[in-house]
């Protein structure tokens, strides 16, 4: 991957330029070949970083990612044994740990930040991408639901929740016996797979393809 | 553009007289609302959107100082109680030897939250007042401190699966404390405060 500069802007057509997302540098805008990353000089914030068959990536991760939330949710999580007790404890159950009591609102919290809104956005991604990696015209309202794609990612935090459980598990390792069950495993996929698909991904990229789209 | 010995100017979106789009880079006229690409809502950016930064902080303070006040976990061990608040889980810890991870919490809940607190009000105070800090630094500053802060919400996922696992059936018991629900508030409206910060004020200095 070889960054490239965008040259800087004289004045010309609007069309032809592209002011930098985050530091309003004004570029001119050029096609980016595909595997090239294209930086603003300014503030090397990465601009534009079209790769191979990058939809088709995304939408097949987003699909593994929905596949394995639903198996997070449904099989144990983890198990704890002590004194002869054996207890299951499912995603569902940490998330319904706060319920009763003045901390009652962290429930919604915390089902919306490890469950609801990160499948909210595989979703999103699925409707947005899915008829650009099929070459079609972009689905209803592609643009808002893509903004609003946008908008959850730093609220999405399954790769936060992962950290907590290894923490926990040191917390009770004292305590008890504690086996990882495998919505454990199913979840720490999820958040690879995750982290995966972000990278193939530039917003600036998404945003041009289906205006691209929308207009032939 | 000829070079003059200084960094070479760039011309920004703003000093055109034109509107960038924060989401999708298309530029606009003036006078435009939204964004004929993406459809988001055009703005010139100006300091009075700093105000909701130091809303969402000063906010995400209030709610910070009883977080640390009152228990973050209620263990209930043989009929005794326990309260344990923040510090005092990162202390038990390191007590049990378990040093790696009283260092994650430490980092989480305590370093993270504090440093951003500094962080913002720093990115904040340096917009209308000049700092030494030149802007790609300030700039890489903003990018950490939006990395980083959804990591704080650790200790409260850490509770939760804590407060599932050991219930009745056991000899102990772990409650959560009230502590959790205002630390997480406090990582919320520190986020807010970050997403609310407009990194093109940082490169915008009169020149
Ligand atoms: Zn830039
Ligand atoms: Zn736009």
């Amino acid at each position: 991957m070889t960054a490239t500069k965008l040259p800087f802007a004289a004045s010309s057509d609007v069309g032809d330029l592209i002011a930098c997302p985050t530091c309003d540098a004004l570029l001119h805008e050029r096609p980016v070949a595909v595997g090239e990353t294209a930086r603003c000089p300014r503030c090397h914030t990465v601009i534009e970083a079209p790769r191979a068959l990058a939809m088709t990536r995304i939408i097949m991760l987003a699909l593994s990612a929905l596949i394995l939330m639903v198996a997070a949710i449904f099989f144990p999580f983890l198990e704890l044994e002590a004194a002869g007790m054996i207890r299951r404890s499912s995603l569902l159950d940490t998330v319904m740990a706060y319920s009763g009591g003045l901390t009652e609102p962290l429930t919604i919290v915390m089902a919306a930040l490890i469950v609801v809104l990160p499948t909210t956005r595989f979703l999103g991604l699925l409707y947005v991408l899915a008829p650009m990696a099929f070459g079609w015209h972009p689905a209803r309202h592609a643009a808002p639901v893509f903004r609003f794609v946008e908008l959850l990612r730093p609220w999405a935090m399954a790769e936060v929740f992962v950290v907590g459980v290894a923490v926990a598990l040191v917390k009770v390792g004292g305590l008890a016996h504690i086996s990882l069950g495998p919505a454990f495993w199913a979840f720490v996929a999820l958040v690879i797979v995750t982290v995966l698909k972000d990278n193939f991904m530039s917003r600036v990229t998404v945003w041009k393809t289906l205006d691209a789209r929308r207009r032939s | 553009m000829e070079n003059t010995g200084r960094p070479p100017q760039i011309l920004t979106a703003h000093r055109a007289g034109l509107i960038g789009c924060t989401q999708c880079g298309k530029v606009h006229h003036p006078g435009t609302a939204r964004c004929g690409r993406c459809g988001a809502a055009l703005a010139r950016f100006n300091t009075a959107s700093l105000q909701r930064v130091w809303a969402w902080l000063i906010a995400g303070l209030v709610v910070y100082v009883p977080a640390n006040l009152y228990p973050m976990l209620r263990t209930t061990q043989l009929g005794r109680e326990y309260d344990n608040t923040i510090l005092g889980g990162v202390l038990e810890l390191m007590h049990h030897g378990d040093i790696g991870v009283a260092l994650i919490v430490f980092l989480a809940s305590i370093v993270i939250p504090v440093s951003k607190f500094v962080a913002i009000s720093y990115l904040a105070l340096s917009i209308p007042h000049r700092v030494r800090l030149p802007s790609h630094r300030r700039h890489l500053l903003y990018e950490v401190v939006e990395f980083i802060g959804r990591w704080s919400m650790i200790d409260v996922f850490v509770v939760a699966i804590l407060s599932s696992l050991v219930q009745l059936d056991f000899a102990a018991t772990i409650r959560p404390g009230i502590a959790a629900a205002s630390f997480a508030l406090s990582v919320a409206f520190t986020m807010l405060a970050a997403l609310s910060f407009d990194p093109r004020l940082i490169w915008d200095e009169a020149d």
